[in-house]
């Protein structure tokens, strides 16, 4: 069973139904014994960082999500979900996350020629580098996902599994162990986001 | 690189897409979850969903038809008719959209934007304007193109995207039907003063008004289209295609239908 942590941000709707597509039991919960005896654990998240991070906080699932990922259990933030996992956040002030993955959470604007959009909307391809981590194992080099975001996922250089560019290279995507992140969205993505949650729940 | 998307819209009645849709293979063709799901496997990049019920029963079937393709559909879905008040988005945001498209809702009470831009963020909100050319400017006009409002479009686009509009889809009623292409002249004057992503809307009658589109105008974002996808005037696979050996960046899907 997998857990989407559910702390009052974003609409999970289409995340809950796109494991039930590929043939998986998820359950949308804030109940911490729900997400301790899940066998994955999904940090989902849309908005600003400072609202998502108080409100996961506030709720104190940001320990039991710390500490089911400690004990090794194979976890996925996804966009903001993702972001919350780095170390801190500069969108609109500095903002503490949850330290699974080293690095800080920039504004994309601060790296991109001016005349590009901000949000960075759409989709775009991946790269994966030297190594394909076993998350993308179905998928293929340029394989396009659905982005949305104005922040990006900076110095954390030893934990990207994926890049796009978009002016500059973006982090797309990290791991650390069992931790993952994707700044996409896997389950707006089409077969391809369907490819990476199959991956993942076979971890 | 970001693509430019490709986006049919379907509009639905009491439950059912209208305008006549014209597909081999297909034996209901007027399901929007088969629709959907044709569309999503033959490349489209989102799908639009425009709701023209009138009646409150419509409204319920149109919100079931949502839910029932969102559970089926993994590509972005916008959703727009009827969106009049905050209460509007979350109702459809709750059945699986992810951006709702606003438009006379807006003209009535422009605090919509604002209101609905800062509950679920600006890339939740599409402002979507029907304008035409009256006396040498561009005018906005309500309910479905019927009504000329007097106000500017130009002007009404800028302010919308300050109050919080995250999209902007643009429907010139002069191209609209006419399929001898996109309004560039209009779609230029709107990017010219907008940041957020524009949707070029109305006009489209073949895939060469796409490369014309894309190539006068880089700063378009995406095209969208009806008929000519419903009645399989242009396929969006063989659309893409030809995109791409025009040097125009879009997203390749395996045609599941080959």
């Amino acid at each position: 069973m997998i857990a989407i942590v559910d702390y009052g941000v974003g609409n999970l709707f289409s995340l809950e139904s796109s494991f039930r597509c590929i043939g998986e039991k998820a359950v949308v919960t804030s109940d911490r014994e729900v997400i301790r005896r899940a066998d994955r654990v999904i940090l989902p998240g849309v908005g600003a960082f400072e609202d998502a991070a108080r409100k996961l906080r506030e709720s104190g699932l940001d320990r039991v999500v710390i500490e089911e990922a400690e004990s090794g259990k194979p976890l996925l933030g996804i966009c903001l979900g993702m972001q919350m996992l780095f170390e801190r956040s500069f969108e609109f002030g500095e903002h503490q996350g949850l330290g699974l993955i080293n690095g800080s959470v920039k504004a994309i604007r601060d790296v991109i020629p001016t005349d590009l959009k901000i949000p960075h909307i759409g989709w775009n391809s991946l790269s994966f580098g030297k190594e394909k981590s076993p998350l993308f194992r179905y998928l293929n080099e340029g394989d396009y996902v659905y982005f949305v975001h104005s922040f990006y996922g900076a110095d954390c250089d030893e934990s990207v599994i994926a890049t796009t560019e978009y002016g500059a290279t973006l982090t797309a995507a990290v791991s650390n162990k069992n931790v993952y992140g994707t700044q996409f969205h896997p389950e707006k993505s089409g077969e391809v986001g369907l490819a990476i949650l199959r991956a993942f729940c076979e971890m | 690189m970001i693509t430019k998307r490709i986006i049919p819209c379907l509009d639905v009645k009491d439950g059912r897409v209208v305008k006549g849709v014209n597909f081999l293979g297909l034996a209901d063709v007027s399901s929007p979850v088969k629709l959907a799901q044709f569309y999503s496997d033959n490349g489209a990049d989102e799908l639009v969903f425009y709701d023209i019920t009138a009646s409150a029963e419509g409204r319920a079937l149109f919100t079931d038809i949502l839910r029932e393709v969102a559970s089926h559909i993994f590509i972005p879905l916008t959703v727009g008719g009827g969106i009049n008040t905050v209460d509007d988005f979350d109702r459809v945001l709750k059945c699986g959209a992810d951006k709702v498209s606003v438009n006379s809702g807006a003209i009535r009470n422009p605090d919509l934007i604002y209101d609905a831009a800062r509950r679920y963020g600006s890339q939740c909100v599409v402002l979507s304007v029907d304008a035409k050319r009256v006396d040498g400017r561009f005018r906005v006009f309500a309910k479905g193109g019927r009504e000329n409002t007097g106000m500017d479009a130009i002007e009404w686009i800028r302010r919308g995207v300050e109050s919080g509009a995250g999209e902007i889809v643009l429907n010139s009623i002069d191209t609209d039907g006419v399929k001898q292409g996109f309004d560039l002249e209009m779609l230029d004057a709107v990017c010219q003063v907008v940041d957020v992503p524009v949707i070029a809307s109305g006009g489209a009658g073949c895939q060469e008004d796409f490369i014309k589109l894309f190539h006068a105008l880089p700063k378009v974002d995406a095209g969208l289209a009806a008929s000519i996808f419903h009645f399989g005037e242009v396929d969006i696979h063989d659309l893409k295609r030809t995109l791409r050996q025009n040097g125009i960046e879009v997203r390749m899907t395996q045609n599941k239908e080959n």
